[in-house]
């Protein structure tokens, strides 16, 4: 790090640029540092909020809503992907080869760094049709903590964003995958979890191929 | 000791969120009775908070004799209402909101009441991207916070 400038004032303040008094800045920062540094909820509320505010404008249907939320958390997971690989110990730091160890990850790493937490469930799917989706259940999303949806958009869920965290981090790690959000809490009162929500991965054709290859090699 | 019913306010003086908790005893009054009933206290408010507008001027001397110069707080204005079978505390927020909430006479700390329907107003309704300012409540979640909070309250 010698060539990063310590940012001690040279006598007089140079114009544009200013670095910190003490003179450390954000690239003396150790890379993997932060394990329990914890954010505001508040303010993550608040710019959540802003963000479905600007998702909102010019929207004509709440699938398209959905989709831009997914758009603005795709390149979140594309990046956590190998920020949470680089921070695993060496030996471990590889990227997941098959769809369980995939979804492990996903439900223990990126949902610890995110949330604090683990994900509550991993299933796959029963129906012997769809054997190319699987579900991550998380029983009351962070970000929809403060949100209460309008029954006029009861469809809508705003952990879309999240899905579109996990589907950057299916699409970086190559298991190309569709991921969308639903609501499956019932309104009732004596519900345990109303905001419980599930995360269906429905991977791509080419996935599952390679998959039954690998199986069958083993 | 019950809490009745919360009403809350907005700056303009629009009655934007209504609520009974405890149904026994009480008239009902129509919405339209509401409203009238938020826009004549929003009224009478104004015109106390205008009784006393100046608050302490001592006070206010000695604090800008330090160096830092403070503005006095808003007048408040009327903050309780008491009859005898019910209490009536008001809670206006910096931003004009106002928080009525009825009460048995007996009710207890009710300052911490209203503080945390005020919290809870903060978190699940001004966090809520669907929530437009100004208009009229209509949050599940704040519903289900609140209602347990009072039941707590109520059964207690």
């Amino acid at each position: 790090m010698s060539h990063v400038p310590t940012g001690k004032p040279t006598g007089k303040e140079p114009a544009g640029l200013r670095y910190p008094t003490n003179g450390k800045t954000i690239y003396h920062r150790p890379l993997n540092r932060s394990k329990t540094a914890e954010l505001s909820q508040s303010s993550f509320a608040y710019l959540f909020s802003e963000m479905v505010t600007y998702a909102q404008r010019r929207v004509t249907g709440i699938q398209e809503l959905e989709k831009r939320l997914n758009n603005q958390g795709h390149p979140i997971g594309l990046k956590l992907l190998d920020l949470l690989l680089i921070r695993e110990p060496a030996r471990s730091q590889t990227r997941p080869l098959n769809i369980i160890s995939l979804l492990q990850f996903i439900k223990m790493s990126l949902w610890q760094h995110l949330f604090g937490r683990q994900a509550d469930r991993l299933e796959k799917s029963s129906n012997p049709d769809t054997p190319d989706e699987y579900m991550i259940i998380d029983n009351e999303p962070l970000v929809n903590a403060y949100i209460s949806v309008p029954r006029e958009m009861s469809q809508l869920n705003c952990a879309a964003y999240v899905a579109g965290i996990v589907e950057g981090v299916c699409d970086g790690a190559a298991f190309p995958a569709r991921v969308t959000a639903h609501s499956v809490g019932g309104n009732e009162d004596g519900e345990m979890w109303p905001g419980k929500t599930v995360f269906l991965l429905k991977f791509q054709p080419e996935v599952l191929e390679r998959e039954a290859l690998i199986a069958s090699k083993v | 000791m019950t809490v009745f019913a919360l009403i809350i306010i907005n700056k303009a003086g629009g009655l934007i969120y209504n609520k009974t908790f405890y149904e026994a005893g009480l008239n009902k009054i129509s919405t339209n009775d509401y409203l009238v009933l938020a826009g004549t206290f929003h009224g009478v408010h104004a015109i106390t908070s205008r009784l006393n507008p100046v608050k302490n001027p001592a006070n206010r001397a000695s604090a800008s004799a330090g160096g830092m110069l403070t503005r006095p707080d808003p007048p408040s204005g009327l903050e309780v209402l008491e009859s005898e079978n019910f209490r009536l505390q008001c809670f206006t927020t910096l931003t004009g909101v106002k928080f009525l909430l009825f009460t048995d006479t007996t009710q207890a700390n009710v300052d911490q009441t209203i503080r945390r329907v005020y919290d809870m107003y903060s978190d699940y309704v001004m966090k809520n991207p669907f929530y437009q300012l100004e208009m009229p409540i209509r949050c599940d979640m704040y519903d289900r916070k609140l209602l347990s909070y009072i039941r707590e309250i109520n059964n207690r």
